[in-house]
């Protein structure tokens, strides 16, 4: 039983890593129609962002307020990376979905490239304040506090998330320009403002995840951000492309078949499993597990 | 046409979709007053030229609006000079509700005219936390004309309001139009001559992706056989035949 409930709390920190990122991208995809390869970058950006800032930002540390400060920076520099990436790159290429690929695929893999010619490739150790360091006692299992935080963060978001689509007119657009885009401007609205704010929401909540990822993971690597999006696209896929509470049901779903698959056959073996899971919802329910109710909705 | 500066004025619009011609050079103007009604059997051009007008499709040419060259505008910067449109296949979006299709198209806050949109439309009010895309097709005519009419705009461009609609509901659409009109300018394109007889001063008839008509809308109705020539309709339709009936 402790096992469970420990495997179980252990799944739902990394599904929380998940939905922060696969949140961006569900939007980013849902309104732009765009496939954002260089999404693992913003989180690369926010975790190399916050390691940096912790030892070298005014104000910033490796504890208490000054861990906060720090992982505010990193999510402002990859919020910051998203705005610049969608006004320069994507902006000239909507429409054109191979020349997008392409220009992200290279941005995902330039990114790391830069960040590993500054700090090297090796992994470096994350700071991580007291309050998130250890584990807490629960029924009898000691569950790592940083898990917590991120199963907290990623609630936190989705909330927000919730707020900003069904409560903003920022939101209303973006709901309204999953159906029809062009409906949109034809009611006067400049969807490309909206485009540019969910492409920065999007590279925010990724680079949160890239933060709070340092605390998963321990360390920082250049590459940590390509691989957890593979993850985040399978999430996406499995969840339904356009839908906030199926990418929600999918990130947890995902999260808990890896531990409890690696944990109970062979360690590795909860890759696989999660790829059958993505390979059986495209078989049976291809627009994903919501594909009913998010057919023509963000929330 | 008026002889003062035409409201909205197209000169020599060109559009190719998918490697076919299909305005070939379109100049039409609508004056700052009364009813254009853009006619043409199906096919020929209608629903393209509204769009090419507001800039949802590529095309070359000219179009101005008040004077202003707004060819190279982008669509909502068009709008936002002061045009409402009620696309052919209404536009609305069926996910969110009523009251949240008719918040998304107010342009100045604290100005739309909500008073006036129930007024004409009392259900919209009654189903305002409704899902658009459970209305019937009526309803959404409603809505999307409502939506249009929500800001006081400068001219309103309805594109075949009156189309797969049934005849009661038809009679409530056509009856929004011709209150619209008593307020703005309309470009309307539409196929049901009825409506148009009711309400248009002004014609412009499309061919093949060309204009080859363009006069008093009273003035060719009255024509039978001018009609039949033009859009293809039968003279007792053109005399002015049961509501609902439709070019061809």
């Amino acid at each position: 039983m402790s096992t469970v409930l420990l495997l179980a709390v252990t799944g739902l920190g990394l599904g929380a890593l998940y939905f922060l990122i696969a949140s961006g991208l569900s939007l980013i995809f849902g309104l732009m129609d765009v496939l954002n390869f260089a999404h693992g970058a913003f989180l690369a950006i926010g975790a190399y962002g916050t390691w940096w800032a912790a030892d070298h930002l005014p104000g910033a540390g490796p504890a208490g307020f000054g861990f906060a400060v720090a992982v505010a920076f990193g999510v402002a520099a990859g919020t910051l990376a998203a705005a610049l990436v969608e006004l320069c790159v994507i902006r000239p290429l909507y429409g054109r979905h191979r020349e997008q690929i392409l220009a992200t695929v290279g941005l995902s893999l330039a990114v790391p490239a830069l960040l590993q010619a500054v700090w090297g490739a090796d992994p470096l150790p994350f700071p991580k304040p007291g309050l998130v360091r250890g584990a807490v006692s629960f029924l009898g299992v000691n569950i790592p506090r940083d898990r917590f935080l991120l199963i907290l963060a990623a609630a936190a978001v989705f909330a927000a998330l919730w707020l900003f689509n069904s409560r903003t007119r920022y939101g209303l657009i973006v709901r309204a320009g999953v159906q029809d885009r062009a409906m949109v401007t034809a009611l006067g609205i400049d969807v490309r403002r909206s485009f540019t704010l969910v492409f920065a929401i999007g590279g925010a909540a990724a680079a949160l995840a890239g933060s709070l990822g340092g605390l998963y993971f321990g360390v920082v690597t250049p590459t940590q951000g390509l691989s957890l999006l593979i993850f985040a696209f399978i999430v996406v896929v499995i969840g339904g492309t356009t839908s906030l509470t199926g990418c929600a049901i999918a990130s947890v779903a995902v999260g808990l078949i890896q531990q409890f698959a690696n944990y109970y056959t062979v360690a590795g073996l909860g890759d696989i499993a999660v790829v059958i899971v993505l390979a059986l919802v495209l078989l049976t329910r291809q627009g994903g597990l919501t594909a009913r109710k998010s057919a023509e909705r963000v929330a | 046409m008026s002889a003062a500066a035409p409201l909205l004025e197209a000169a020599d619009l060109h559009v190719w979709i998918e490697g076919s011609h299909i305005l070939q050079g379109v100049s039409l103007t609508v004056p700052d007053h009364g009813v254009t009604a853009l006619l043409g059997r199906n096919g020929v051009g209608k629903t393209t030229t509204v769009r090419a007008l507001l800039g949802l499709v590529p095309r070359t040419g000219r179009v101005s609006f008040d004077g202003e060259d707004i060819t190279a505008r982008p669509t909502h910067a068009i709008v936002s000079r002061g045009i409402g449109y009620v696309p052919e296949e209404r536009g609305i979006f069926s996910a969110l509700t009523v009251a949240e299709n008719l918040r998304l198209a107010e342009r100045r806050p604290g100005a739309p005219r909500y008073a006036l949109v129930h007024e004409l439309f009392p259900e919209l009010a009654a189903r305002a936390d409704q899902p658009a895309g459970t209305l019937s097709g009526g309803q959404q005519q409603m809505l999307a004309i409502g939506r249009a009419l929500l800001n006081d705009d400068r001219l309103l461009i309805v594109d075949e309001p009156t189309k797969g609609l049934a005849p009661r509901i038809v009679r409530e659409v056509a009856d929004a139009v011709a209150r619209a009109a008593e307020r703005v300018p309309v470009l309307l394109v539409e196929q049901n001559l009825s409506l148009v007889r009711r309400t248009a001063d002004q014609a412009v008839v499309l061919d093949a992706g060309r204009v080859v008509h363009t006069g008093p809308a009273p003035g060719l109705l009255d024509d039978a056989d001018r009609v039949r020539a033009l859009l293809g309709v039968a003279r007792a339709a053109a005399a002015g035949g049961p509501e609902g009936r439709r070019t061809a």
